[in-house]
């Protein structure tokens, strides 16, 4: 008998499930979908971890965290520990944890996944649940370096902007961010919804950054105020980084599109998540409730209009997508989490106008049917009209969640700053540096719309490039 | 930030607020306007800057009370600060020496037209005022506009002060007998802007008109202010909110602006319950 043979097999530990509110009593409310793992399913999970010598998941991570040191961490039940290895990468844990698609990053890596055998590691619920722990427990701030004297202005609290300043200001360089609205967070307070991370996350991960020193000031509109120029030359900034997002909605051009009742993806949103109209009328800005809503568009805002129209009361609600389920650009789980709450799908539609009455609201869309052609550009099969193949929705609520363009305020106050064709802002992909001295940008209004972990991570290769810049060693 | 310094009332359900607000101060330009919310739980509102004092770091609101926020607003005292004010927002006016500039305001208007007079008048224009209200008590800023024009003309629907009659008369009566006008400037109620630029057109006079959306962010992320114009949908926030009158579609205005009537009620009634809400009285003839 060889040695090998001798050891005992270990048995197999299955992913652990994370604990979830019922679809049906969800539904109807704006708490939490996900409730977090406890510590005996986090030490089992954790424990699934091979600890692999090349670890594959880290080059799966847009911020390229620690993953096998934390989850180590979590095995020797060092919570606390695990949360600060994470945030020597990733300022906003508790953030990353709940919104980033770790399937198709670190997780996508797992050699336990790679290799055929099972399920990867749930990196993405462990994080979750260390930041969790940590900012429950108090933990407290790390020691912090001398002031370099350097400072940095920052364009936008979102998650670009907040993940630079938390790496600039753990570097002693001083940051003051600057923020349109009146709360911080960006696209975290005024686009995800609650029961997809809940406010008083942000508003936890933000006050742990003030705390560490990050100056911020609201309802300071850059362009307006002030240019980038001013901040640069006037207000003597050594660096100034653009992270103002996506934030200019796309409509489709079609009859009808400005009937009441037809909103912007971010108009519906901000007015849920922002303004808290789902508390209407204890917060004091409405939204329609509808009772029959038609959200146009597959991704992941369509499918959080979608769900946030049901939790706000709707009967029926449909998302209206040109191509099939396999096409959705939204993350698996949002849809499978829209179907389970029972979000209907119009697949293979496409609308054609927005029918209305006389009082000027809407009242349906006339939409065509469509199949699946040769694949385009983007690899995707591209769907055709069927001929003669059109149909009416009844509806009285219509969102349009076919994404963003650039919004062109900053660009277009700032001298000597190159945009593309599109409007966003060119910048090196690598450096985030810009056509225009000391300035950087990153997230949605260099790339167009993507995810909230690419903008972090974009925020952080800005903040290394300001550092190598500065002189200051990584 | 943004305490109230002073606070009067000047007309019926009319306040006027000197705020302390030194950046806004500093930035605006005339035509554009500020987002406000009064306190936590509050609306974000459009308001357009009435006057400002940057040496002082000081603007000036003029606000009728309508709905929740304006309501709660009149009901604030000197010493308190409003939640949030963000601003300025919008594109300034364009200013320039066109000649004879006619500014017609009605109502509540007159507010955000005065900077503008202002500003048309220091430009070197030959300015003419024309001023509008229901009846004498709700005139505002007569003696402010009488100094930023060359001529100022005053109409009441029901003739208790002025001329008897419409805006839309006087400004006929004007363009009747008078040599070259260069441009028309009218800010009140959308009916009122509507039926200028009926006169304005004929006389193939220019008109530059603003307006008064429902706006949620007001830096163009949102596209609640949507409005068409020349048959194109703009935003009114960052693509106005001056627009030419004459390519505007008042009527889809008029209706977009309807959207939340009923829920606004709802918000009224329930401010008006408030123990702030009952303080108040409610003095005055609104909307």
């Amino acid at each position: 008998m060889t040695e090998k043979e001798a050891q005992p097999k270990r048995p197999k530990i299955p992913r652990q499930k994370m604990p979830e509110q019922d679809p049906i009593r969800r539904a109807r409310n704006f708490y939490e979908v996900a409730l977090g793992y406890d510590n005996d399913l986090a030490l089992l999970e954790a424990s699934r971890c091979l600890h692999c010598k090349k670890p594959f998941c880290m080059t799966g991570c847009p911020v390229e965290v620690d993953i096998p040191d934390f989850v180590e961490m979590v095995k020797a039940g060092d919570y606390v520990g695990a949360a600060w290895k994470i945030k020597e990468k990733n300022a906003l844990p508790r953030i990353a944890g709940r919104v980033c698609p770790q399937e198709s990053q670190c997780e996508s890596k797992c050699v336990l996944y790679k290799k055929g055998k099972g399920e990867a590691c749930a990196i993405g619920r462990l994080e979750r649940f260390v930041a969790d722990y940590a900012a429950m427990h108090g933990c407290e701030l790390p020691p912090m370096p001398e002031p370099s004297g350097l400072k940095v202005g920052v364009v936008g609290s979102g998650p670009a902007g907040l993940t630079l300043a938390g790496a600039l200001i753990k570097r002693g360089i001083a940051v003051t961010v600057f923020e349109a609205l009146h709360e911080l967070g960006g696209v975290l307070v005024y686009g995800i919804p609650e029961f997809r991370l809940p406010k008083a996350i942000v508003r936890s991960e933000v006050d742990e950054l003030r705390r560490l020193g990050v100056e911020f000031k609201t309802n300071w509109v850059v362009g307006r105020i002030e240019t980038v120029d001013d901040l640069l030359h006037k207000k003597k900034y050594d660096g100034v980084f653009i992270g103002t997002g996506a934030g200019a909605p796309l409509f489709l051009r079609i009859p009808g599109e400005n009937l009441n009742g037809v909103y912007s993806a971010n108009e519906f949103l901000t007015r849920s998540n922002l303004m808290k109209a789902y508390l209407f009328p204890e917060a004091d800005t409405p939204v329609a409730k509808g009772r029959r809503v038609a959200v146009f568009g597959g991704g992941n805002v369509a499918m959080d209009a979608a769900r946030t129209s049901l939790r706000l009361g709707a009967e029926e609600v449909s998302i209206v997508y040109r191509r099939t389920m396999d096409e959705l650009p939204a993350r698996a789980e949002e849809v499978h989490h829209a179907v389970e709450e029972g979000v209907k799908f119009q697949l293979l539609c496409s609308p054609l106008e927005i029918v209305g009455n006389e009082a000027g609201w809407a009242v349906g869309v006339n939409c065509q049917k469509m199949q699946l052609g040769e694949p385009d550009a983007s690899g995707r099969r591209r769907p055709v009209p069927i001929p003669g193949d059109t149909f009416h929705l009844e509806c009285d609520t219509v969102i349009v969640a076919i994404g963003n363009a650039a919004n062109p305020l900053v660009p277009s106050t700032t001298n000597g700053l190159e945009v593309n064709k599109w409007g966003n802002i060119v910048a090196d992909l690598d450096t985030g540096k810009t056509s225009k001295d000391r300035v950087w940008a990153g997230g949605d209004i260099v790339t167009g719309a993507a995810t909230v972990i690419l903008a972090m991570g974009a925020g952080r290769k800005a903040a290394l490039s300001m550092l190598k810049e500065f002189g200051i060693g990584c | 930030m943004f305490e109230i310094l002073e606070k009067h009332h000047i007309g019926p359900g009319v306040n006027r607020a000197v705020i302390s607000a030194p950046e806004i101060a500093r930035a605006h330009r005339p035509g554009q306007f500020i987002i406000l919310r009064a306190h936590a739980d509050g609306e974000r509102i459009p308001l357009t800057v009435a006057d400002k004092d940057p040496e002082k770091g000081t603007i000036t609101l003029i606000w009728q009370e309508v709905g929740a926020t304006t309501y709660y607003m009149g009901t604030m005292s000197v010493g308190e600060r409003l939640a949030d004010l963000c601003g300025p927002l919008g594109k300034p006016t364009h200013v320039e020496k066109f000649g004879t500039v006619v500014c017609v305001g009605g109502g509540i208007g007159v507010a955000p037209l005065y900077p503008i007079t202002k500003a048309m008048h220091d430009a070197g224009n030959h300015v003419i005022t024309i001023l509008g209200a229901r009846t004498e008590g709700l005139l505002i800023m007569t003696d402010d506009m009488k100094k930023v024009s060359t001529e100022l003309l005053i109409s009441t629907d029901d003739g208790s002060f002025g001329i008897h009659g419409f805006v839309t008369q006087v400004l006929q009566d004007l363009i009747d007998k008078r040599e070259k006008l260069h441009l028309c400037v009218a800010i009140g109620p959308v009916p009122m802007m509507k039926a200028v630029v009926n006169v304005t057109r004929k006389a193939n006079l220019p008109t530059v008109v603003s307006l008064n959306p429902i706006m949620v962010d007001g830096t163009g992320m949102c596209g609640a202010c949507r409005v068409e114009v020349a048959g194109k949908t703009m935003f009114g926030c960052v693509d106005g909110p001056e627009f030419d009158g004459f390519e505007v579609d008042f009527d889809l205005l008029t209706k977009r602006l309807a959207m939340y009537k009923g829920p606004e009620l709802i918000s009224l009634n329930k401010f008006k319950e408030s123990p702030r809400g009952c303080e108040c009285g409610f003095p005055g003839g609104a909307a």
